[in-house]
């Protein structure tokens, strides 16, 4: 049906979009700031490849058990350090995945900086889709149960949160541990996609992309961070030709967006399809209304 | 009648300045206490203390016969004491609604599984809430305004509000910190009625800090004065209002004029 450039992309597209649910909960429902879910993506990336290359695991388990490693990761890391403040808790997740790269660069079963190779192609663009349509659902069930409210309550208002008998500790290292599970999903997913690893995948950069994405579509909305990923995996795409000024281009779409749009592109908003509906099918009326409102005006006016 | 909050001697201490000396308190079932006395005195410390936001350094704070000395803040939430800020902390961005619907979490007894598979108990569970929080907003005169958004809310509402999302954990105990603060005569005399009626109602104790006198002596039934952490006088309203020493830290001694 596609080309394989295009199922590519595709696939690329949705492994971005899972990790991003993962920082959309985390950063864009309960404002806690990671820059080191990429050190998630690769636990989860390198427990499935080397699961499945190695011991001979087939995909679904290998992915849960990467699933599973990067949340029991955060949720170590978070019991140690999510009583801290906001910007010192962000500062040990960015040393965090710092460490976890630094790591898998020693490791010899990783294979080192040299990377790993030989593991098995599973990521096909279907499995792809259906992760990523299992992830939102997931995500906006958990956003939409009291377990959600809580994040929210904690992103507006933590002494109030506290207050009125939410457990804010407990509820943060949810996020955080949600957070990197989706991330080890995803990181698993780009294993079997690319058929390689090498630590640097996983570096500083590609955590921060993940948070300036959700910054991008919008703090505190899923649909928007999943549009915000779509448009920071295609640009790049699309300007390949620029391949030089793609940086530099992304760059300042980050920079133009946050000066002209702050709350991202969708903001607190979620897209609806039943709103959207409404508002193109209210558009005529409101024309007529206006025109209406005009020519009754007129009137009004002749009569006088 | 045994006491609904009893603080037994409670000091806090930042650094070397004592916040707190040595206070202690009973407050009675269905009562409004007033707690005054002038700026630094350490009226808000106390309440930090009670709803554990700080842990008192000596002394113990017994709520509804259990000691709640040093528990975390949501734990003291659960237990039945709602609170308000002296600076109203709304969930800002969110409507009126939703402001309700997040303190009453400790309703939605569901777990995680329920609420994937949208299970009957938090489907049941989340209509209960959503019928919980309009009808609170309707007691306290805000079910009009529950879509917008609470930081667009007159200020007046959001004292409401506010007070609103604290009986949503159906306390036993609100303390009201200022709730009055920035009203003139009348919007007080509105708050008062509010007070009153709303208390009756949900059938709660009250504590509540207040530099307003005249909300004080309508609503209070019983006052402490406190000065410098410690309590100067204590009675109804009418009887601090004539103790000198009260007279003294609010308009200066004799050797001050």
């Amino acid at each position: 049906m596609f080309s394989d450039y295009t199922q590519g992309i595709m696939i690329i597209a949705c492994i971005n979009m899972i990790a991003v649910l993962g920082i959309s909960v985390l950063t864009g429902f309960t404002r806690l700031f990671s820059f080191g879910n990429a050190g998630f993506m690769s636990i989860g990336a390198y427990t499935s490849a080397l699961l499945t290359a190695k011991m001979g695991m087939p995909f679904i388990p290998a992915i849960l058990v990467g699933i599973l490693f990067a949340g029991i990761a955060a949720y170590l890391l978070g019991s140690l350090t999510l009583k801290l403040k906001g910007d010192y808790f962000l500062i040990t997740t960015l040393g965090f995945g710092e460490m976890v790269r630094v790591l898998f660069n020693y490791i010899p079963i990783t294979g080192g900086a040299r990377g790993l190779s030989g593991i098995p192609k599973y990521t096909t663009l279907p499995i792809a889709v259906i992760c990523l349509v299992l992830a939102v659902i997931i995500a906006w069930t958990l956003i939409h149960s009291k377990y959600g409210r809580n994040f929210t309550a904690i992103r507006e208002q933590e002494i109030a949160a506290e207050s009125v008998g939410i457990d804010i500790t407990r509820s943060k290292k949810m996020a955080f541990v949600f957070s990197a599970m989706f991330a080890g999903w995803a990181g698993a997913l780009y294993a079997h996609n690319l058929m390689f690893l090498s630590p640097m995948m996983f570096n500083l950069a590609k955590s921060a992309e993940l948070t300036i994405t959700v910054v991008i579509g919008g703090l505190g909305s899923l649909t928007g961070s999943i549009f915000g990923s779509l448009v920071v995996t295609l640009l790049p795409e699309i300007f390949r030709s620029l391949a030089n000024y793609r940086m530099f281009l992304y760059g300042l779409a980050v920079v133009l967006i946050i000066i002209l749009r702050p709350a991202g592109l969708f903001g607190y908003r979620e897209f609806s399809i039943r709103k959207s509906i409404a508002f193109v099918k209210a558009a005529p009326g409101t024309i007529t209304a206006l025109l209406k409102g005009k020519s009754s005006k007129d009137k009004m006016e002749a009569r006088k | 009648m045994t006491p609904v909050l009893e603080i037994k001697n409670v000091t806090k201490n930042f650094g070397g300045v004592r916040a707190i000396d040595d206070f202690s308190v009973k407050i009675e079932p269905g009562k409004i206490h007033g707690l005054i006395g002038p700026n630094g005195a350490g009226k808000t410390t106390i309440f930090n203390n009670i709803t554990g936001i700080l842990t008192p350094c000596n002394g113990t704070i017994i709520f509804d016969e259990k000691e709640i000395t040093g528990k975390k803040p949501h734990e003291i939430a659960q237990y039945g004491i709602g609170r308000t800020f002296q600076n109203i902390r709304l969930f800002s961005n969110l409507s009126v609604l939703q402001n309700v619907i997040l303190a009453c979490s400790m309703d939605a007894q569901y777990n995680l599984i329920d609420a994937f598979i949208r299970s009957p108990r938090y489907r049941r569970m989340e209509k209960q809430i959503s019928e919980k929080a309009m009808s609170l907003l309707e007691s306290v005169g805000l079910d009009g305004n529950c879509d917008e958004i609470a930081s667009k809310l007159p200020y007046g509402h959001q004292r409401k509000l506010e007070i609103a999302r604290a009986i949503a954990l159906n306390p036993k105990l609100i303390l009201l910190d200022e709730p009055a603060a920035g009203m003139n005569a009348d919007e007080s005399a509105e708050l008062v009625g509010f007070i009153l009626e709303i208390k009756e109602r949900h059938e709660f104790t009250v504590l509540m800090i207040e530099h307003h006198m005249d909300v004080v002596t309508n609503l209070c039934d019983y006052v402490t004065v406190l000065n410098f952490g410690k309590t100067i006088a204590s009675g109804t309203p009418a009887e601090v209002k004539k103790n000198e020493h009260v007279i003294e830290a609010y308009l200066g001694g004799a050797e001050g004029c």
